[in-house]
Protein backbone atom coordinates (compact mmCIF):
# COMPACT_ATOMS: atom_id res chain seq x y z
CA UNK A 1 0.00 0.00 0.00
CA UNK A 2 1.33 3.29 -0.74
CA UNK A 3 1.00 5.95 1.37
CA UNK A 4 0.92 10.20 0.15
CA UNK A 5 2.18 11.95 2.49
CA UNK A 6 3.44 14.72 2.01
CA UNK A 7 7.21 16.08 1.96
CA UNK A 8 8.24 17.64 5.11
CA UNK A 9 9.85 21.22 4.38
CA UNK A 10 13.44 20.30 4.26
CA UNK A 11 12.69 17.56 1.71
CA UNK A 12 10.76 20.51 -0.18
CA UNK A 13 13.69 22.55 0.03
CA UNK A 14 16.30 19.91 -1.04
CA UNK A 15 13.77 19.55 -4.56
CA UNK A 16 13.50 23.38 -4.57
CA UNK A 17 17.23 23.28 -4.96
CA UNK A 18 17.51 20.60 -7.79
CA UNK A 19 14.93 22.07 -9.47
CA UNK A 20 16.50 25.79 -9.19
CA UNK A 21 19.78 24.16 -10.61
CA UNK A 22 17.84 22.58 -13.43
CA UNK A 23 15.94 25.85 -14.22
CA UNK A 24 19.28 28.00 -14.15
CA UNK A 25 20.88 25.84 -16.38
CA UNK A 26 18.05 25.56 -18.85
CA UNK A 27 17.81 29.78 -18.51
CA UNK A 28 20.99 30.02 -19.31
CA UNK A 29 20.86 27.91 -22.78
CA UNK A 30 18.32 29.80 -23.73
CA UNK A 31 20.54 33.08 -22.63
CA UNK A 32 23.39 31.56 -25.14
CA UNK A 33 20.26 30.44 -27.57
CA UNK A 34 19.12 34.08 -27.52
CA UNK A 35 22.61 35.50 -28.38
CA UNK A 36 23.33 33.23 -30.87
CA UNK A 37 20.13 33.43 -33.06
CA UNK A 38 20.53 37.17 -32.45
CA UNK A 39 24.36 37.44 -34.00
CA UNK A 40 23.08 34.76 -36.94
CA UNK A 41 19.78 37.33 -37.79
CA UNK A 42 22.05 40.34 -37.84
CA UNK A 43 24.56 38.67 -39.88
CA UNK A 44 22.29 38.11 -42.53
CA UNK A 45 21.95 33.62 -41.75
CA UNK A 46 17.96 33.11 -40.69
CA UNK A 47 18.06 29.20 -41.07
CA UNK A 48 19.17 29.01 -37.18
CA UNK A 49 16.00 31.41 -36.08
CA UNK A 50 13.00 28.72 -36.11
CA UNK A 51 14.71 25.93 -34.74
CA UNK A 52 16.21 27.75 -32.23
CA UNK A 53 12.96 29.72 -31.24
CA UNK A 54 12.14 26.21 -31.25
CA UNK A 55 14.31 24.46 -28.40
CA UNK A 56 14.24 27.59 -26.45
CA UNK A 57 9.92 27.44 -26.11
CA UNK A 58 10.73 23.62 -24.93
CA UNK A 59 13.19 25.20 -22.58
CA UNK A 60 10.41 27.32 -21.16
CA UNK A 61 7.96 24.48 -20.98
CA UNK A 62 10.08 22.47 -18.85
CA UNK A 63 10.75 25.55 -16.61
CA UNK A 64 6.79 25.78 -16.66
CA UNK A 65 6.53 22.59 -15.95
CA UNK A 66 8.78 21.90 -12.96
CA UNK A 67 7.48 25.47 -11.86
CA UNK A 68 4.01 23.88 -11.67
CA UNK A 69 5.21 20.98 -10.29
CA UNK A 70 6.57 23.44 -7.14
CA UNK A 71 2.73 24.87 -6.68
CA UNK A 72 1.92 20.99 -6.69
CA UNK A 73 3.82 20.51 -3.19
CA UNK A 74 2.92 23.73 -2.40
CA UNK A 75 -0.36 22.76 -2.50
CA UNK A 76 -0.28 19.49 -0.77
CA UNK A 77 1.68 20.65 1.97
CA UNK A 78 0.76 20.30 5.42
CA UNK B 1 -7.52 -1.34 45.86
CA UNK B 2 -7.85 0.62 49.20
CA UNK B 3 -9.14 3.97 48.71
CA UNK B 4 -7.91 6.68 51.34
CA UNK B 5 -11.77 8.24 52.03
CA UNK B 6 -10.15 11.67 53.28
CA UNK B 7 -8.75 12.07 49.60
CA UNK B 8 -10.45 13.35 46.99
CA UNK B 9 -11.08 11.25 43.71
CA UNK B 10 -8.66 12.66 40.77
CA UNK B 11 -10.55 14.32 38.03
CA UNK B 12 -8.52 12.49 35.15
CA UNK B 13 -10.72 14.77 32.43
CA UNK B 14 -8.24 17.95 32.68
CA UNK B 15 -9.66 19.50 29.36
CA UNK B 16 -12.70 21.04 30.86
CA UNK B 17 -12.73 24.75 30.74
CA UNK B 18 -9.94 26.91 32.94
CA UNK B 19 -8.76 23.40 34.09
CA UNK B 20 -6.27 22.78 31.30
CA UNK B 21 -2.96 21.54 32.81
CA UNK B 22 -3.26 21.68 36.18
CA UNK B 23 -1.56 18.73 36.83
CA UNK B 24 1.59 20.20 36.81
CA UNK B 25 3.42 17.74 34.28
CA UNK B 26 1.22 18.32 31.11
CA UNK B 27 1.60 21.51 28.75
CA UNK B 28 -0.84 24.27 29.00
CA UNK B 29 -1.86 23.79 24.90
CA UNK B 30 -1.99 19.99 25.05
CA UNK B 31 -5.90 19.94 24.45
CA UNK B 32 -5.50 22.70 21.87
CA UNK B 33 -5.15 22.70 18.15
CA UNK B 34 -2.43 20.68 17.38
CA UNK B 35 0.55 22.90 15.29
CA UNK B 36 2.43 22.14 11.95
CA UNK B 37 5.56 20.37 13.46
CA UNK B 38 7.41 22.60 10.95
CA UNK B 39 6.13 25.89 12.65
CA UNK B 40 9.30 26.54 14.21
CA UNK B 41 8.16 30.48 14.86
CA UNK B 42 4.61 30.93 16.07
CA UNK B 43 2.80 33.91 14.78
CA UNK B 44 1.89 37.10 17.17
CA UNK B 45 -1.52 35.90 17.32
CA UNK B 46 -0.54 32.52 18.46
CA UNK B 47 -2.64 30.22 15.65
CA UNK B 48 -1.44 27.74 13.73
CA UNK B 49 -0.04 28.25 10.13
CA UNK B 50 -3.04 26.87 8.10
CA UNK B 51 -5.11 29.32 9.91
CA UNK B 52 -2.55 32.89 9.01
CA UNK B 53 -3.58 35.03 6.23
CA UNK B 54 -2.01 33.89 2.80
CA UNK B 55 0.89 36.71 3.39
CA UNK B 56 2.20 35.76 5.88
CA UNK B 57 3.88 32.92 4.03
CA UNK B 58 6.07 34.95 2.22
CA UNK B 59 7.32 36.63 4.81
CA UNK B 60 8.66 33.96 7.58
CA UNK B 61 10.11 34.63 10.76
CA UNK B 62 12.66 31.43 11.04
CA UNK B 63 15.20 31.30 9.00
CA UNK B 64 14.92 27.39 7.54
CA UNK B 65 11.60 28.79 6.14
CA UNK B 66 13.08 32.04 4.81
CA UNK B 67 15.39 29.88 3.09
CA UNK B 68 13.06 27.95 1.52
CA UNK B 69 10.77 30.82 0.79
CA UNK B 70 13.84 33.01 -1.31
CA UNK B 71 14.33 30.28 -3.32
CA UNK B 72 11.11 29.49 -4.35
CA UNK B 73 11.02 33.22 -5.61
CA UNK B 74 14.11 33.11 -7.38
CA UNK B 75 12.86 30.46 -8.99
CA UNK B 76 9.98 32.08 -10.11
CA UNK B 77 12.00 34.31 -11.23
CA UNK B 78 14.03 32.47 -13.24
CA UNK B 79 11.05 30.87 -15.15
CA UNK B 80 10.08 34.46 -15.64
CA UNK B 81 12.95 35.34 -17.42
CA UNK B 82 12.77 32.44 -19.40
CA UNK B 83 9.63 33.48 -20.66
CA UNK B 84 11.17 36.74 -21.40
CA UNK B 85 13.63 34.91 -23.36
CA UNK B 86 11.24 33.00 -25.50
CA UNK B 87 9.43 36.25 -26.50
CA UNK B 88 12.93 37.34 -27.63
CA UNK B 89 13.57 34.47 -29.80
CA UNK B 90 9.89 35.03 -31.25
CA UNK B 91 10.80 38.64 -31.67
CA UNK B 92 13.43 38.26 -33.80
CA UNK B 93 11.53 35.71 -35.90
CA UNK B 94 9.14 38.84 -36.29
CA UNK B 95 11.84 40.74 -37.51
CA UNK B 96 13.10 38.21 -39.39
CA UNK B 97 9.32 38.10 -41.56
CA UNK B 98 9.13 41.42 -41.82
CA UNK B 99 12.74 41.80 -43.57
CA UNK B 100 12.08 39.36 -46.07
CA UNK B 101 8.41 40.30 -46.34
CA UNK B 102 10.26 43.91 -47.31
CA UNK B 103 12.53 42.25 -50.05
CA UNK B 104 15.37 43.39 -51.51
CA UNK B 105 16.13 46.73 -52.38
CA UNK B 106 15.77 48.60 -55.51
CA UNK B 107 18.68 49.97 -57.47
CA UNK B 108 20.19 53.48 -56.25
CA UNK B 109 22.63 55.65 -58.37
CA UNK B 110 25.37 56.55 -55.52
CA UNK B 111 28.13 58.32 -57.82
CA UNK B 112 29.91 58.42 -61.11
CA UNK B 113 33.28 57.36 -61.30
CA UNK B 114 34.88 60.82 -62.40
CA UNK B 115 33.57 62.28 -59.02
CA UNK B 116 35.20 60.12 -56.76
CA UNK B 117 39.06 59.93 -57.00
CA UNK B 118 40.97 56.98 -56.19
CA UNK B 119 41.86 57.02 -52.65
CA UNK B 120 38.75 59.02 -51.72
CA UNK B 121 35.18 57.91 -49.95
CA UNK B 122 31.81 59.11 -50.56
CA UNK B 123 29.41 59.08 -47.66
CA UNK B 124 25.51 57.96 -48.97
CA UNK B 125 22.44 56.41 -47.40
CA UNK B 126 21.10 52.57 -48.91
CA UNK B 127 18.44 50.93 -49.03
CA UNK B 128 17.02 53.67 -46.44
CA UNK B 129 17.80 57.13 -45.54
CA UNK B 130 18.41 55.56 -42.01
CA UNK B 131 21.33 52.99 -43.26
CA UNK B 132 24.06 55.53 -43.60
CA UNK B 133 27.10 53.24 -46.07
CA UNK B 134 30.39 54.53 -47.24
CA UNK B 135 31.91 53.96 -51.01
CA UNK B 136 35.44 54.23 -51.15
CA UNK B 137 37.85 53.92 -54.70
CA UNK B 138 40.53 51.82 -53.49
CA UNK B 139 42.42 51.82 -56.98
CA UNK B 140 41.70 52.83 -60.52
CA UNK B 141 38.99 50.30 -61.35
CA UNK B 142 37.95 49.10 -57.49
CA UNK B 143 35.33 50.39 -55.86
CA UNK B 144 34.23 48.87 -52.62
CA UNK B 145 30.92 49.74 -50.09
CA UNK B 146 29.63 49.13 -46.51
CA UNK B 147 27.53 50.05 -44.48
CA UNK B 148 28.68 52.60 -42.10
CA UNK B 149 27.47 50.84 -38.63
CA UNK B 150 30.16 49.30 -37.08
CA UNK B 151 28.68 45.43 -36.06
CA UNK B 152 29.69 46.03 -32.24
CA UNK B 153 27.48 48.74 -31.04
CA UNK B 154 26.28 50.84 -34.51
CA UNK B 155 28.91 53.91 -34.39
CA UNK B 156 29.97 55.42 -37.72
CA UNK B 157 32.96 53.58 -38.70
CA UNK B 158 35.53 55.75 -41.07
CA UNK B 159 37.75 54.17 -43.58
CA UNK B 160 41.31 54.66 -43.65
CA UNK B 161 42.61 54.08 -46.98
CA UNK B 162 46.71 54.21 -46.63
CA UNK B 163 45.95 51.72 -43.98
CA UNK B 164 43.36 49.60 -45.80
CA UNK B 165 42.11 49.41 -42.92
CA UNK B 166 38.09 50.78 -41.80
CA UNK B 167 38.04 51.62 -38.10
CA UNK B 168 35.78 52.76 -35.19
CA UNK B 169 36.24 55.83 -32.72
CA UNK B 170 34.35 54.12 -30.17
CA UNK B 171 35.97 51.41 -29.09
CA UNK B 172 38.94 51.34 -31.70
CA UNK B 173 37.29 48.65 -33.47
CA UNK B 174 39.56 47.85 -36.97
CA UNK B 175 37.83 46.29 -40.10
CA UNK B 176 40.01 45.00 -43.17
CA UNK B 177 39.15 47.31 -46.50
CA UNK B 178 38.94 45.25 -48.69
CA UNK B 179 37.04 42.33 -47.22
CA UNK B 180 34.98 44.71 -44.43
CA UNK B 181 35.87 41.75 -42.00
CA UNK B 182 37.09 42.23 -38.49
CA UNK B 183 40.50 42.50 -37.26
CA UNK B 184 40.81 43.32 -33.68
CA UNK B 185 38.81 45.44 -30.94
CA UNK B 186 35.56 44.29 -29.85
CA UNK B 187 33.57 44.21 -33.32
CA UNK B 188 33.15 39.89 -34.51
CA UNK B 189 31.05 40.46 -37.71
CA UNK B 190 32.12 41.93 -40.83
CA UNK B 191 30.91 44.96 -42.08
CA UNK B 192 27.61 44.18 -44.21
CA UNK B 193 28.69 44.83 -47.79
CA UNK B 194 26.73 46.63 -49.92
CA UNK B 195 26.34 44.99 -53.85
CA UNK B 196 27.57 47.34 -56.43
CA UNK B 197 26.81 47.72 -60.26
CA UNK B 198 28.51 49.44 -62.91
CA UNK B 199 26.84 51.00 -66.10
CA UNK B 200 28.92 53.00 -67.95
CA UNK B 201 30.59 55.39 -65.67
CA UNK B 202 27.31 55.21 -63.30
CA UNK B 203 28.28 53.35 -59.46
CA UNK B 204 25.11 51.59 -58.46
CA UNK B 205 24.16 50.24 -55.56
CA UNK B 206 22.21 46.59 -56.19
CA UNK B 207 22.24 45.14 -52.54
CA UNK B 208 23.04 44.61 -49.26
CA UNK B 209 25.22 41.47 -47.90
CA UNK B 210 24.87 40.99 -44.21
CA UNK B 211 27.70 38.32 -43.14
CA UNK B 212 27.57 36.51 -39.71
CA UNK B 213 32.18 35.78 -40.55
Amino acid sequence: MSVNRPFTRSQRATIVNGMLAFVVMLVVLQLWLLTATMNAYLGGDDSVIWPAGGASLICLLLNAGLLRYLYHIERTRR
Amino acid sequence: MSTDPGRERLDARIDSPNREGLTGTAPANMYGPLLDPEQVTIAPDGRPSDAQPAWRSDFPIDWPQDHYVERRDFMKFMVLTSLAFTVGQFWIAAQNWIRRRRGAPQLARLASTSDIPVGDTRVFAYPTEHDPCVLVRTAERSFVAYSQKCTHLSCAVIPDVKAGVIRCPCHDGLFDLASGRPLAGPPRRPLSRIALEFQGDQILASGVEARTV
